[in-house]
């Protein structure tokens, strides 16, 4: 029962003259039906405002939210068919596993044989049924997830809302309730609109990430484009950890046809820059090869092996660097190395607004 | 449920204690006043008379004897209840042992009525047959112990009797108030070498300065309406010599027939109260964050 | 270092059992005299023990003491409390916990101001209502019987029970509200299925908070009661206070041991909610 979610020129302010804050600044998306979108950006960045207004927790200042076409700006939160899972869970504490699924069942004067259906079917899918019987309290905090997901499954809404949901759980269990929710959607197919402030989250859920910050949508597109096409240096450092490089420069005429000069080097590079103006050289670390024969040098600061990959930060006359290389390869502290740059990766910024060039 | 309806049922379900609640307090003190400046005696009479009633109020020996005795008593009992209960919540304070049955004696007396308490008090306080006989049926045969019919010590005996009842609760408070100060700073000062004394004076009295306010302010509050310990235990005698405010208040405008009279004592007693407690809500409602 | 260690502690523990002795002391005289017959009371003192367990103080304090006109002892005026009392506690605790759900939970615009306002009854005397509540009372047909004290405490407890409950749910997450809302929820379904349940603490506190307040209330039972209407506390400081030619101390501590009885064995019996419903309304003000 999917749906389609459009969110048209929505604005959010609080207080009144000049105490006026505007957390949501002309916000436009189109969700798709069946869409995984996530809403990504640091704390304040009003996400979670977003949402509120989804789900009609709070009105918006301006703008119309329409779900399956009809705009739901007005009606209440139970009206609007949305089931939601809450950072906290927010399981009532009186009641059981099966009476917390149940509920919304009941609010809605579901027949009790047709409602215990329902609950053990959901139960089952997200293997819980063993818990029926308990109280929250009694759950640890994987099972209390599970639950709230029960409990927003059990409705077979239009929508889907998660607000942080995997925040209060350990990074052992974040990454397994990830995989989970990834492949309830995929089996549910309902419309789902995530908040995340976690970039690892937004790049493995999303069909579509959206980034916001300072309740302006910074970017909106699929992870691909956002990791590699991002809108402005502040998508670009992030997402990607550790983040994009980023190198401050000029665009010079050559021999070759262009080149671009940063301090102490001359990199064989064509932006979409015009000859002679500023720029920002936006680089991954995964995108750095060492070249002992390449122009840009520096000298090896710190390096960080994780197992997988091994991070080098060297310090360059244009600033620290980070490169991201195969364990095998060996530097030590001090030693002079050659930055080599894979140019079809390259991400062009303007210096003063930071937006992508090109 | 319609949206309208949803916000109207709130307001619609705090509407009789909105109504009932601001009349009883509100309204009723705005009556009172109204009545203070009446010439109403046995029964309520609108002809206003400005402020002769209180003119009358202040010409009144009783009054002054009343508020006279209001400050004794007032400064007495709220200062030996506290001190009393900080005292006994510092010694309570040291993990004894059977702390729970000691803590359920000290409090109590807390549950009794004032005026069980006036009547045993009244009795162990008996000139005649009270504390004076023990004491000299023990050998001490000089003893006595008659302030209970002494105009002018009378009132000391109810200040006995309420601190009898309430030490208790102010040791309840200080001792929660002691257990919230964090343990980590008490054993910061041990290390530093601190006595035991030196650590309660400079370090965890000072952190109880909100119980202790709000101690105050709850002893102060039950000082002033102390109506039914003075009946209990003195009857506002002998004579007058032990009545409070509360009791003049109650003998004007029952007794004697002296409405207007006994409005405006309740006035002035209102003015007191609110001097100290509305600065105190006040801060304590700004203070406190507004959630959601 | 361990000689000095045990004095301390010894004078600590004496200390504090000197204390309780003082608390416990008028308890115990109250107990030992009422076991006293006259005699025993005019010869002995304070602290004699009594020569047999002679309850006849108890009988006559219960049935047959004089309270003014009326020689019935105490028993009517018990059974008055008894009926004022429970229907009080019970209205004033449940009005409470509608007005401290709506409060915190369903805010509205000059609903906390409402809140400041009300909170002033807390503490504000009851000498400056007696008077306008009389006249009220009349009006309404309700002086002099205890659905007119019935009433007057309920709008006494009104301020303290909302304030109770007020701040115990203003503790609720706000999350835990929203879910219920979005599952189709509405004001009383919330407050019957989700509210209610996780309110025992503090309904236990307001309950017993209530009853000894209003069981040893005294003022409001000796300014509104008529004849028939007077309560346990007024019943007692009538029959302490009969000037009849011989007092009888024994029937005194009789009649006052059984006025204390209910609220004392409330206490008792739990006493841990007492003592958090005393601090709850004091320390957080």
């Amino acid at each position: 029962m999917a749906s389609s979610l459009d969110i048209q020129g929505v604005r959010k302010c609080f207080g009144k003259g000049d105490k006026a804050v505007e957390v949501l600044k002309k916000i436009d998306i189109a969700v798709a039906p069946g869409e995984f979108l996530i809403l990504v950006g640091p704390s304040g960045c009003g996400k979670s405002t977003l949402l509120s207004i989804i789900a009609g927790l709070e009105e918006p200042t301006e703008g119309a939210i329409k779900i399956a076409g009809r705009n739901v700006v007005g009606v209440a939160p139970a009206q609007r068919d949305i089931a939601m899972v809450f950072q906290s869970y927010a399981l009532y504490p009186t009641m059981s596993v099966a009476d917390n699924i149940g509920f919304a069942l009941e609010m809605r004067k579901v027949p009790k044989p047709e409602r215990k259906k329902r609950i053990d079917e959901v139960a089952a899918m997200l293997q819980i049924e063993h818990l029926l019987d308990r109280r929250p309290s009694q759950l640890s905090g994987g099972q209390r997830q599970r639950v709230a997901m029960g409990r927003a499954l059990a409705r077979q809404p239009q929508l889907f809302l998660f607000d942080e949901p995997l925040s209060n759980l350990d990074a052992k269990l974040r990454v397994e309730m990830r995989a989970e929710i990834k492949r309830l959607h995929q089996a549910s197919g309902i419309t789902s609109v995530y908040v995340t402030h976690d970039q690892i989250e937004a790049m493995t859920l999303g069909s579509r990430i959206a980034v916001m910050k300072g309740g302006v949508l910074q970017q909106l597109g699929t992870p691909d484009d956002i990791y590699n096409r991002p809108a402005n240096t502040y998508v670009a450092t992030f997402i990607g950890s550790p983040t994009m490089n980023l190198i401050a420069g000029q665009s010079m005429a050559s021999a070759q046809g262009s080149t671009f000069a940063i301090q102490g080097a001359d990199l064989p590079l064509s932006s979409a820059v015009a000859h002679g103006s500023q720029a920002l050289l936006g680089l991954r670390p995964e995108h750095i090869v060492f070249n002992g024969a390449a122009a840009w040098r520096g000298e090896v600061s710190v390096v960080e092996p994780t197992g997988a990959d091994t991070y080098v930060v060297v310090k360059t006359a244009a600033g620290d660097v980070t490169v991201r290389t195969a364990p095998q390869v060996r530097v030590s502290p001090g030693e002079r190395v050659g930055l080599e740059i894979q140019a079809a990766h390259v991400n062009w910024f303007d210096q003063q607004s930071g937006v992508r060039l090109g | 449920m319609p949206k309208t309806l949803d916000n109207l049922l709130p307001k619609l379900v705090l509407a009789p204690a909105f109504v009932l609640g601001l009349t009883f307090i509100y309204g009723f003190m705005v009556w009172n006043g109204l009545l203070s400046v009446t010439a109403s005696r046995m029964l309520p009479n609108y002809e206003l008379v400005g402020l002769a009633q209180y003119e009358r109020l202040w010409a009144m020996d009783r009054w002054w004897v009343a508020l006279k005795n209001l400050a004794i008593f007032g400064v007495l009992y709220e200062g030996l209840s506290m001190a009393l209960g900080i005292f006994l919540a510092i010694l309570l304070d040291q993990k004894v042992r059977g702390e729970g049955f000691i803590r359920t004696v000290y409090l109590y007396p807390m549950a009794l009525s004032f005026v069980v308490t006036g009547t045993a008090w009244k009795w162990i306080l008996n000139p005649s047959e009270g504390l004076q006989k023990m004491a000299q049926d023990m050998g001490w045969t000089s003893f006595t112990f008659d302030w209970l019919v002494q105009s002018d010590m009378a009132i000391y005996c109810v200040v006995i009797a309420g601190v009898w009842q309430s030490a208790g609760f102010a040791m309840a408070l200080f001792l929660a108030g002691l257990r919230g100060v964090d343990d980590s700073i008490i054993k910061a000062a041990q290390i530093d070498g601190a006595s035991l004394p030196r650590i309660y004076l400079r370090i965890v009295l000072p952190a109880l300065r909100p119980v202790f306010f709000s101690t105050l302010m709850v002893l102060a509050h039950l000082s002033i309406k102390s109506f039914d310990l003075v009946m209990a235990l003195t009857l506002g005698g002998p004579g007058y010599a032990t009545d409070v405010p509360a009791t003049f208040m109650f003998a004007m405008s029952f007794t004697r027939g002296q409405i207007g009279l006994g409005a405006a004592s309740a006035t002035i007693m209102l003015a007191t109260v609110a001097a100290i407690v509305v600065p105190y809500l006040y801060s304590e409602l700004r203070s406190k964050p507004h959630d959601r | 270092m361990t000689a000095k260690f045990s004095i301390g502690r010894f004078v600590l523990m004496a200390t504090l059992l000197v204390g309780a002795a003082f608390f416990l002391a008028p308890l115990y005289v109250m107990v030992v005299t009422s076991l006293k017959d006259a005699e025993e009371t005019r010869n002995g003192n304070l602290l004699s023990l009594p020569g047999s367990l002679n309850f006849s103080a108890w009988g006559q304090a219960w049935s047959t003491a004089c309270t003014g006109v009326e020689c019935k002892g105490l028993q009517p005026f018990f059974w008055n409390s008894v009926w004022m009392a429970v229907p009080a506690v019970l209205i004033s605790t449940t009005w409470g916990a509608l007005n401290g759900y709506v409060l915190s939970l369903w805010k509205f615009r000059g609903s906390e101001t409402f809140f400041g306002l009300l909170l002033f009854g807390v503490f504000m005397p009851f000498q400056v209502v007696l008077l306008p509540m009389s006249q009220v009372l009349g009006w309404l047909g309700l002086s002099s019987s205890i659905g007119g004290l019935i009433f007057v405490h309920c709008l006494a407890g009104l301020p303290s029970t909302t304030l109770f409950f007020r701040n115990y749910y203003a503790a609720v997450p706000g999350e835990l509200l929203n879910a219920a809302r979005l599952d189709g929820a509405g004001f009383w379904q919330i407050f019957l299925r989700i509210i209610v349940p996780m309110s025992t603490p503090i309904v236990m506190v307001t309950l017993i908070w209530q009853f000894t307040q209003i069981w040893n209330d005294f003022l409001f039972g000796v300014a509104f009661s008529g004849a028939d209407s007077k309560p346990i506390t007024v019943g007692l400081n009538n029959l302490a206070n009969t000037s009849s030619s011989v007092k009888a101390y024994n029937v005194d501590m009789a009649a006052a041991l059984i006025a204390a009885l209910p609220t004392v064995a409330v206490y008792v019996l739990a006493g841990r909610y007492f003592v958090r419903g005393l601090t709850a309304g004091a320390v957080k003000g």
